[in-house]
């Protein structure tokens, strides 16, 4: 009797202590984007969307910083997705049971838990120096590299999702696996693979350190891609370790839009990715 | 070596085969194993499995779980090749070429010995893109007769009154016992020489299972069909010829009226009436 006391106050114990961790998570969480709201909130006008990044003390917004963003999200992802989606599906279709695929996937985890300030520093090496100037291609490339691991993880797990018979069904037709790959097996993967280019734009996105590096910054409109270019992140980085007010006002608003575009995309994603997995269930 | 159902000891009575009844007599011979062995990895799968199998008729292989039927199955059109570590040696020779040899191209033996799946696999398309698939895969069919091999395929496959309100509907809104004929109808679509089929009741109810048999019963006029069963009634219902397989070897194989009321050998009469298995 005694022992099972003990048994069910350790229990007790245990899940108490389980839920204080959780708690103290969720009011991290909470409180920093309670904060990002509240702060954001009172930097956003639509001035933040039309108007160029000022100079201290006089009114502006951040429309080439959003600009530079997304033109180099956009085609970092152009760049790095194909290439990680491509060798997702090496390593689950044609290399699925080679020694080769077991090392680029060993590879691929080193590179995805890569901190990115060494990949803005290893685009700085090969591409700004010898250029002697940073440039938005340059913030590009850097982004493709953060791309790349993420999209080939993404590809890999959820061609894997494919059942088998499937894939046998369209091989016992005589169907090459090229064939097979791209009829059968991506459009049967088709909302699995939609989520992983949203969560590769969402990761991409939010991204300072490889475009400080790379990109730099840009006071004024650029659209021309051999030439620094303003971005999200360091726009924010700068502004608010700036000690004029309004700076600091306007990097609040550009957090926020960062975060609510990222946590869009990642919402659309996992409902996305929710809706694939249970049609595979039902079948 | 243990299946999980024991058919009843009074089976021999009820298994008086339908089908088998009306023998076809001697059929010309489509395919021919000699000296079949087969690996995975270092385990042997199959030992030394010799046999003639008939054109236009339905030879089933009954057996307890990893006796090798399946693994049989899957050599005649080479479907092992995809998984590493696996290899056949021996002859087996559909319709004279021996399809074990270096030298023949898989995708087109495959196209030529049609496959269906235990599961229902119906491809991410339409109904009539799924039928059409191994056509367009030819690329020997176009246009109208394109249309027409489908909705034939579809008729053949008892499937047509269906569906063919909504043959542009993703194959996959289909009942699975729809789905599985619409497997069959796009592994007969191509107008392959030998149809094998792996358990393809085992995930169906018992109504769609009727209608695939009698489906069955129908093709094999035109095919020679190979099929792999769990269920000792299906095979005396609806093959021609039956093989016992135990333990990786081909026990006994006869017609199924023979097979499953007088085996000649003592296994065989065990499984069929229950004892093991």
């Amino acid at each position: 009797m005694k022992r099972r006391t003990l048994r069910k106050f350790r229990n007790g114990a245990f899940l108490a202590l389980s839920v204080v961790a959780t708690a103290i998570g969720l009011a991290c969480l909470a409180a920093i984007l309670w904060t990002l709201v509240s702060n954001g909130v009172r930097g956003l006008s639509a001035g933040v969307f039309t108007q160029m990044t000022p100079p201290p003390g006089s009114a502006g917004g951040m429309l080439n910083a959003i600009y530079g963003s997304t033109v180099m999200t956009v085609l970092g992802i152009l760049i790095g997705s194909p290439v990680g989606m491509l060798a997702g599906t090496y390593l689950a279709e044609y290399g699925r049971y080679s020694r080769l695929s077991a090392f680029v996937r060993f590879i691929n985890d080193v590179l995805l838990s890569a901190p990115s300030i060494i990949i803005g520093l290893f685009i700085y090496e090969i591409v700004v120096v010898p250029e002697g100037h940073f440039s938005a291609l340059a913030g590009a490339l850097a982004l493709a590299v953060i791309a790349i691991p993420v999209s080939l993880r993404t590809t890999e797990d959820m061609l894997n999702l494919v059942p088998q018979g499937l894939k046998d069904s369209s091989a016992a037709l005589g169907a090459y696996p090229w064939r097979t790959i791209l009829s059968v097996v991506y459009p049967a993967a088709r909302s699995g693979i939609v989520t992983g280019l949203l969560l590769a734009i969402a990761r991409v996105s939010g991204e300072t350190a490889p475009l400080l590096f790379t990109a730099l910054n840009n006071q004024f409109w650029s659209a021309k891609l051999t030439e620094p270019m303003a971005n999200l992140p360091v726009v924010i980085f700068q502004f608010a370790l700036s000690p004029y007010a309004d700076w600091q006002r306007l990097a609040w608003a550009g957090a926020l839009i960062i975060t609510v575009t990222i946590l869009a995309l990642s919402i659309t994603a996992r409902a996305l990715l929710s809706l694939f997995q249970s049609n595979r269930g039902a079948r | 070596m243990i299946a999980g159902s024991k058919p009843p000891r009074h089976l021999k009575m009820r298994l008086a085969p339908r089908a088998a009844a009306v023998d076809p007599g001697p059929q010309a011979t489509r395919i021919e194993i000699r000296s079949l062995n087969f690996y995975y990895g270092r385990i042997q799968a199959l030992h030394d499995v010799n046999l003639s199998i008939g054109d236009r008729a339905i030879t089933a292989f009954i057996g307890p779980s990893g006796c090798g039927k399946s693994t049989l199955l899957r050599v005649m059109n080479r479907m092992y090749a995809l998984y590493p570590h696996q290899r056949a040696e021996g002859q087996v020779r559909i319709g004279g070429v021996d399809i074990l040899a270096p030298s023949v191209d898989v995708a087109e033996l495959r196209y030529r010995v049609g496959m269906v799946f235990q599961k229902p696999t119906p491809f991410p398309m339409s109904v009539f893109e799924n039928v059409a698939f191994g056509l367009r895969l030819a690329g020997e069919v176009h246009g109208a007769d394109l249309h027409e091999r489908v909705e034939t395929a579809l008729r053949d496959a008892a499937l047509w009154e269906e569906v063919k309100d909504k043959l542009h509907a993703d194959g996959r809104s289909l009942s699975g016992g729809q789905q599985q004929r619409l497997c069959i109808a796009r592994a007969i679509a191509v107008r392959p020489e030998v149809l094998l089929l792996d358990e393809p009741t085992a995930a169906l109810d018992p109504i769609s299972t009727l209608r695939i048999e009698e489906l069955l019963q129908n093709l094999r006029e035109r095919y020679c069909i190979v099929m792999v069963t769990h269920n000792l009634q299906q095979a005396a219902r609806v093959a021609n010829v039956t093989g016992f397989m135990y333990l990786g070897a081909l026990v006994e194989v006869g017609p199924s009226s023979e097979i499953f009321t007088s085996p000649k050998n003592r296994q065989t009469d065990d499984y069929i009436t229950g004892r093991f298995g």
